[in-house]
């Protein structure tokens, strides 16, 4: 691509043809401040924040949408620019319920800090009319507090465009805009899938996770409670953010150690329950692909994929796989299995989850096939945002603590299990169990390279031995909705199909630290975590789910094997058809 | 103005759904017909209620927050029924500079509703509208489908009364 | 329509029919002026009066006929006799009796009834004129956009092929190359009349210019300027120059499609629209294959559902595209990116009006009217405090003075001229010391106006320019899409610092945060909305700055309109004690006793004015 050369304050820079004035400052090393935009995502030039001169335009221009031209000079910092941001954002403030004290975001909220950084000084300067909003807190997942927010869309754009589920967008018009669902309906009515996209991309206090941390401090202040947790595959990646750690960086040993100092009293490992769902599913596959019956297989780990085919795409219920998502089976074997090899009445297991997810909260407490009948396999869902706000709440230095390790006997989780946290990572690993299942010898290459990256929908066909295996993965439901009206139409065919609700899979999940638009818009966060989790499978001793000793004495102790009637008593479930309406 | 939703029971019939249905079939293969379709459901029911606006969603194959976004965004569609008589006041430039606010004050003072509502015997409903093109006549105020111009706020209580008197 | 030849030949037979000379048989042409303005005035039964009449009395050589807007609204319903060799006639404010009574006695036995004529009816108009062509609204006028309005039957294609109609669009596509039809356009001068003055032959340029596999033609029709409706009236007068102007558009610009954008209270409009646009497909003045040139061009009708900013052009097709109606950044242009993401020719009504004219009689003698950077004429809709309200066309130039003494006759009631509105909620006013000045986009702009869409409201001195900053302000907020910060929550502010000064309780300090906040406006929004939103606020603040001080430091309203500055006084040698105002009184704050001066508690005052309406002596005052 041509290159053409722009001014930025006076620097000279080279951009590519088609670049914004954005884009243009940063190669100069110039910040301008954004609100609204999300590159690829939210490109509307409604906030006005990120103004700035342009010589080849007449007013100021919204530089996040302005493409720059040969020989374009752009002013992002003069005394008149200052004052128009400043002026924006004190009209923000007029119609913003300004509670930082108390507020969820405070500190991590990109208009609190825009308002430091312009030093607005008045936050009552354009006093008036205020709209008035409910908080609504139907959902199980999350809250909307349309007082704290500031209508750039980031949300809504997210929910349509990553997730095309659509069921949030602006009403009304003018002053009255605001974000909320048809008529009005809270959000808990109406056919949300509980994916959380909406909340990482929200720059403020507007939406958050519900906040379950105080219903986890009752149950382990409670003697007669054993809580146990549970640590998803991601969340060993994202929570170092919390702490000032780059991108990437896995934290395991001290999320362990931060876990047993919060007073639980056993921390467990997912992974192990990830391995054990590669167990049930690469036979579930075996099974169907020798029979030819109900193909492709379609993963069902990502309860936002659940709840979206649930509403949207009915007719692929048959081809989900019946295997719980990891969490429901560490649930199900901790209520079952573990309560009695501990001789505890399953009624005072309490078991926690750690997760990047906000839909798991909405799987925790869907009613369904739990492994006790009456209980409830998973007890209390927590995000790795509200487990941060915990281990700070509890003055734990979490940067000074030592590495720790998993409680037997679910504390050994594969690689195969770990990098269940990136987009493709189910598909490799079952692929990596199924070609020892088929062959009776472990695969050459561990790496099933073809399904990796972040790219929205990956295609990879495997001939083992004989067996020509067609596998699709798709991350984000907008690509889901693609995938699967290419398999409806009868335009694709595969075998097996792994879908996971959130773009990238769950390192980019809706629980996961929430990064600002300014990181977001120049770093793929999605690529950075999930290089930390392959990082971490080609680190650990066990990289294949079959080979797991937990997972091999549980089926020797309890299940016999994968797919037995036991296993699908406790370990499987049923997916309904829902009324989107 | 926020839109009011309707608390009333929707009272739909199978013809008005057959009508609905053929519009949308003509119309289901170009998403940009949304609005016309939604058009014609308001006339066919006389408002888009959610009931209304889920047929069309679910036929034009759009998500119902967009059919209930631009319901909200545009003056025209509205989410409670009109009245048997709507009284659209014009606030059009030439009229407010010849008094139509009186009017408007006015009528929403004899029915004893504000704009945007309908008397509870569904008899009246009032809106506040922009000029008609019939400034020269101003102010003036539409009574379904006629104008009534030149007017006085003592005026109106008689044009009203005539309506009252008809049903 | 296959040929020139062929339209020609309708042409020559229509024109028969209408003017119909040729074997003596006198044809008399009957119209009715049927624009909503004339239906709302109740020009059907006058229609239908004298239509029944007419058959009655056997009249076998009157043709009666109905046609759009004939400019002067407020006499509506307006007829008019046209007969070969004579005068006009035009009777004004005819009702169904007038109307039986015209036909019986002009129609069948030749006598006009002078009563009901313009010059009978109308104070202002000499007594002898009977014509409304001879009357000073008309004489200064000169019809380009509006020339078939009033004159033709809008609804025959007939009679638009009679006066000329798709010469034009033969002339383009049978001998000028595409180019060659930009290049006409772009000489004549001609400027978008939508509002923002945008030469139209540069944008077809830009669009042409662009290589795509679909382009598009659109109309903004969506007029939405409170107290401007010349759109309409092309709309319902003469609909079949729309069509051929954007015809031509798309033959000019690569198009071969376009979309005609009408705001939803046209009914009238879209229903002729609609009945054109079939009879041109059907005589293939549209569709595959126009004049035989193997040019291809299809009009859809799409209708606005009540949003003044989907008459700014890229909320406009977001609007079309079906959905909410949203500006988009600009860049890219609709040129480069228009609707359905294809480069799009996007015109104002008036401006395609003027199109076919200039094909046919070329870019100089259209260049040749107006001044030196606005070319052509413009239309105007006069409203608000004027003896003559509705629509003139006058060219580029004309003062404002001429427009409202003369054209206007001047202000009701000897009340002295206050300011002129033009453009509506993005322009500004234009004060007494201007009223001399020409009127065109470069002068109204530089005195803080702006032409427009061509709204032309009159104020006298009874109107408070604060309150009338309020109203525009007041129309903004409630039209602001919200999508972006600073219109929908700074027109919001500026709005209550308005109401706070006419509720008296302004500060000097909110004069200048007022003006800080125009500006910030101004600059920083998304779309023209915004952008123009304050301008009636600086433009009344900046030529009536009195006002506002007086409101703020004198709490006090000088035109008495802001009724929380006013208070009602009897003036005690006035008052003869006669008690009406008291009886009156909704809220007793009159006292006194029979023959004694009366007095008002200014505290319990609501300000209704009642009882000043009901002195007879002119006691009370209102101050
Ligand atoms: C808020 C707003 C409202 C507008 N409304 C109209 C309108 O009702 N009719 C119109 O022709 N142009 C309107 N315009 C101007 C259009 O955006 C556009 O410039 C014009 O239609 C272009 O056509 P022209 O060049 O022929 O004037 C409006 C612009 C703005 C910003
Ligand atoms: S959203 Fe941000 S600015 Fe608003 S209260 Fe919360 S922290 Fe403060
Ligand atoms: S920074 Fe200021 S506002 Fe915030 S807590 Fe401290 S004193 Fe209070
Ligand atoms: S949670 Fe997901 S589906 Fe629900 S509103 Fe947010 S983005 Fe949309
Ligand atoms: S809720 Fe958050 S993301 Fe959504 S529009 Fe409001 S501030 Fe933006
Ligand atoms: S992709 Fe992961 S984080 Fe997202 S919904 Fe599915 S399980 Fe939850
Ligand atoms: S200026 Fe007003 S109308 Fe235009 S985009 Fe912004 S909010 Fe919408
Ligand atoms: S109506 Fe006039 S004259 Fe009579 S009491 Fe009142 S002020 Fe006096
Ligand atoms: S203005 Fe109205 S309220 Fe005031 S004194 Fe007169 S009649 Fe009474
Ligand atoms: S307008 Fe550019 S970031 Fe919002
Ligand atoms: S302003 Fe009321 S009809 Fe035009
Ligand atoms: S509409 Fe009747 S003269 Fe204008």
């Amino acid at each position: 691509m041509k290159n053409i050369n722009v001014k930025v304050n006076g620097i000279a820079v080279s951009v590519p043809e088609g670049s914004t004035a954005l884009e243009a400052a940063r190669a100069a090393g110039v910040e301008i401040p954004t609100l609204c935009f999300l590159k690829g995502i939210n490109e509307i030039g409604a906030c006005r924040i990120c103004v700035v001169e342009a010589s080849d335009a007449r007013g100021l221009v919204a530089s996040c949408v302005y493409p720059v031209k040969e020989g374009t000079e752009i002013t992002t910092n003069s005394e008149r620019l200052i004052k128009s941001r400043k002026t924006t954002l004190e009209l923000i403030l007029s119609d913003h319920n300004k509670e930082c004290l108390t507020c969820i975001r405070s500190t991590n909220c990109e208009l609190q800090k825009l308002c430091r950084e312009y030093g607005v000084e008045n936050q009552e300067r354009f006093a008036g009319e205020m709209n008035k909003y409910d908080i609504d807190q139907s959902a199980a997942h999350m809250y909307r507090d349309n007082e704290k927010c500031i209508l750039c869309r980031r949300c809504t754009a997210a929910c349509e465009k990553m997730q095309s589920v659509s069921v949030i967008g602006a009403n009304d018009r003018g002053f009255d805009t605001h974000i909320a669902s048809p008529f009005e309906l809270p959000l808990g009515s109406v056919a949300c899938v509980s994916c959380g996209q909406c909340i990482t991309v929200c720059p403020t206090g507007a939406l958050s996770e519900r906040d379950d941390t105080q219903k986890v401090i009752d149950a382990i202040i409670d003697p007669e409670k054993l809580v146990i947790v549970q640590t998803a595959p991601a969340v060993r990646v994202g929570l170092g953010e919390e702490f000032g750690y780059p991108l990437g960086t896995i934290v395991t040993g001290k999320l362990i150690t931060a876990l047993r100092r919060l007073g639980f009293d056993k921390v467990f490992d997912t992974n192990f329950s990830a391995d054990l769902t590669i167990i049930e599913e690469a036979a579930e596959l075996l099974g169907r692909y020798t029979k030819k019956e109900n193909l492709p297989l379609i993963t069902s780990c990502s309860p936002g994929w659940i709840n979206f085919a649930e509403f949207y795409y009915p007719e692929f219920i048959p081809n989900i796989s019946s295997c719980k998502s990891p969490q429901g089976m560490f649930g199900a074997v901790a209520k079952t299995y573990y309560a009695e090899k501990m001789g505890v009445d399953p009624k005072d297991i309490f078991v926690v989850s750690i997760m990047p997810c906000t839909a798991k909260k909405f799987e925790a407490e869907r009613a369904g096939h739990s492994a006790v009948p009456g209980l409830p396999d998973v007890d209390a869902v927590l995000t790795v945002r509200e487990l941060a706000r915990m281990i700070k709440k509890s003055g734990i230095l979490f940067n000074q603590l030592p590495d720790g390790e998993y409680d037997a006997p679910f504390g050994l989780g594969s690689g195969a299990g770990t990098i269940f946290g990136a987009t493709g990572g189910v598909a490799e690993a079952a692929l990596r169990t199924a070609v020892f299942n088929i062959t009776g010898k472990n695969a050459e290459k561990l790496e099933f390279t073809e399904v990796r990256g972040t790219q929205g929908i990956k295609e990879a066909t495997y001939d083992v031995a004989g067996n020509v295996i067609r596998v699709a993965v798709a991350s984000g439901l907008s690509n889901a909705r693609k995938l699967l009206d290419m398999v409806k139409s009868g335009e694709k065919e595969y075998d097996f199909i792994e879908i996971m609700a959130c773009p990238g899979g769950c390192v980019n999940g809706g629980g996961q630290p929430i990064q600002p638009a300014s990181v977001r818009n120049v770093t793929d966060i999605r690529t950075e975590r999930a290089a930390g989790l392959y990082k971490d499978d080609l680190n650990l001793p066990v990289r294949l789910s079959h080979e797991n000793p937990d997972i091999k004495r549980l089926y020797e102790e309890y299940f016999e094997c994968p797919n037995s009637h036991k296993a699908h008593e406790i370990l499987h479930t049923g997916f309904i058809e829902r009324d989107k309406y | 103005m926020k839109k009011r939703i309707s608390t009333l029971q929707f009272e739909g019939t199978e013809r008005q759904a057959r009508q609905l249905g053929n519009i949308i079939e003509g119309c289901k293969k170009d998403k940009s017909m949304l609005m016309y379709v939604m058009q014609q459901a308001q006339l066919i029911y006389g408002y888009l209620p959610y009931e209304v606006q889920v047929m069309i969603a679910e036929g034009m194959d759009v998500p119902l927050e967009k059919v209930y976004g631009i319901s909200t965004f545009y003056s025209q569609f509205t989410l409670s029924p009109k009245g048997k008589n709507n009284i659209s006041v014009c606030l059009g430039t030439a009229c407010y500079v010849k008094g139509s606010k009186q009017v408007l004050d006015k009528v929403c003072e004899v029915l004893g509703i504000n704009p945007g509502e309908c008397t509870s015997d569904r008899l009246f409903s009032i809106e506040e509208c922009r000029c008609i093109g019939a400034c020269g006549l101003a102010p003036v105020i539409m009574i379904n489908d006629e104008v009534y111009g030149n007017l006085a706020p003592g005026d109106v209580e008689g044009i009203i009364d005539k309506y009252r008197n008809k049903n | 329509m296959k040929s020139l030849d062929e339209l020609n030949i309708i042409r020559d037979r229509a024109k028969i029919k209408m003017k119909s000379k040729k074997d003596n048989t006198e044809l008399i042409r009957v119209v009715v002026g049927m624009a909503t303005c004339g239906i709302a005035a109740g020009a059907k039964p006058v229609l239908d009066a004298l239509n029944d009449e007419v058959s009655k009395l056997g009249l076998g050589n009157v043709a009666v006929k109905q046609t759009g807007c004939i400019g002067i609204c407020q006499y509506e319903p307006i007829v008019e006799v046209i007969e070969q060799g004579k005068e006009k006639v035009t009777y004004v404010k005819v009702n169904a009796e007038k109307a039986r009574e015209i036909a019986s006695k002009h129609l069948k036995d030749g006598n006009v009834v002078s009563k009901y004529t313009v010059g009978g009816t109308i104070d202002s108009v000499d007594d002898g004129i009977c014509s409304v062509d001879d009357t000073a609204f008309y004489t200064k006028q000169k019809r380009v956009a509006l020339r078939n309005c009033g004159i033709i039957d809008p609804e025959s294609i007939d009679e638009y092929i009679a006066v000329d109609g798709f010469a034009a669009l033969g002339k383009c596509l049978t001998s000028l190359e595409p180019d060659e039809v930009v290049d006409i356009v772009k000489a004549s001068g001609l400027r978008g009349r939508g509002g923002g003055g945008f030469p139209a032959g540069l944008k077809w340029g830009f669009t042409a210019a662009n290589k795509a596999d679909k382009k598009y033609v659109v109309c903004n029709a969506d007029e939405g300027d409170p107290g401007a409706f010349m759109d309409r009236s092309v709309l319902e007068g003469d609909p079949y120059c729309l069509i051929e102007a954007m015809t031509i558009c798309g033959y000019a610009t690569g198009a071969d499609e376009g979309y005609i954008y009408v705001r939803a209270e046209y009914p009238v409009a879209v229903a002729r629209l609609e009945k054109a646009i079939a009879e041109c497909n059907e005589k293939n003045l549209l569709g595959k294959n126009i004049f035989g040139s193997g040019f291809e061009f299809n009009l859809h009708i799409r209708l606005g559902a009540g949003a003044f900013v989907c008459g700014e052009e890229t909320a406009l097709m977001t609007s079309i595209e079906g959905n909410r109606g949203e500006p988009r950044p600009r860049p890219p242009f609709p040129s480069v990116k228009g609707l359905f993401g294809k480069p799009t020719t996007e015109n104002n009504v008036e401006t395609f009006a003027n199109i076919p004219q200039i094909i046919l009689k070329g870019a100089e003698w259209f260049s040749g009217m107006g001044t030196e950077k606005s070319k052509g004429t413009k239309v105007f809709a006069l409203g608000g405090k004027i003896m003559n309200t509705g629509l003139v066309e006058i060219p580029m130039g004309v003062t404002l003075r001429e427009t409202v003494e003369e054209i206007g006759g001047g202000i009701p009631n000897g009340k002295k001229f206050k300011a002129a509105q033009t453009g509506g909620p993005s322009g500004g006013c234009i004060p007494a010391e201007y009223l001399d000045i020409p009127m065109d986009y470069d002068n109204l702009l530089q005195i803080g106006a702006m032409m427009g869409s061509g709204g032309l409201i009159v104020m006298d001195e009874d109107n408070c320019m604060v309150d009338i900053a309020k109203f525009f302000l007041e129309f903004t907020v409630d039209e602001s899409c919200g999508k972006c910060t600073p219109c929908r929550i700074g027109t919001k502010r500026l709005y209550e610092i308005l109401e706070k000064i006419t509720n008296g309780d302004g500060t000097l300090e909110d004069l200048d945060k007022m003006e800080e906040i125009c500006h910030y406006i101004k600059e920083n929004s998304l779309c023209g909305l915004g952008q123009s939103a304050p301008n009636p606020v600086l433009s009344t603040y900046k030529h009536f700055k009195d006002e506002y001080i007086a409101h703020v430091v004198e709490k006090r309203c000088p035109s008495g309109v802001c009724k929380n500055l006013l208070s009602y006084e009897i003036i005690a040698d006035k008052c003869r004690g006669c008690t009406a105002c008291a009886r009156v009184c909704p809220v007793d704050a009159i006292s006194g006793s029979p023959k004694n001066v009366h007095k008002i508690d200014k505290a319990k005052c609501i300000k209704c004015g009642a009882c000043m309406t009901r002195c007879k002596f002119d006691a009370i005052i209102k101050k």
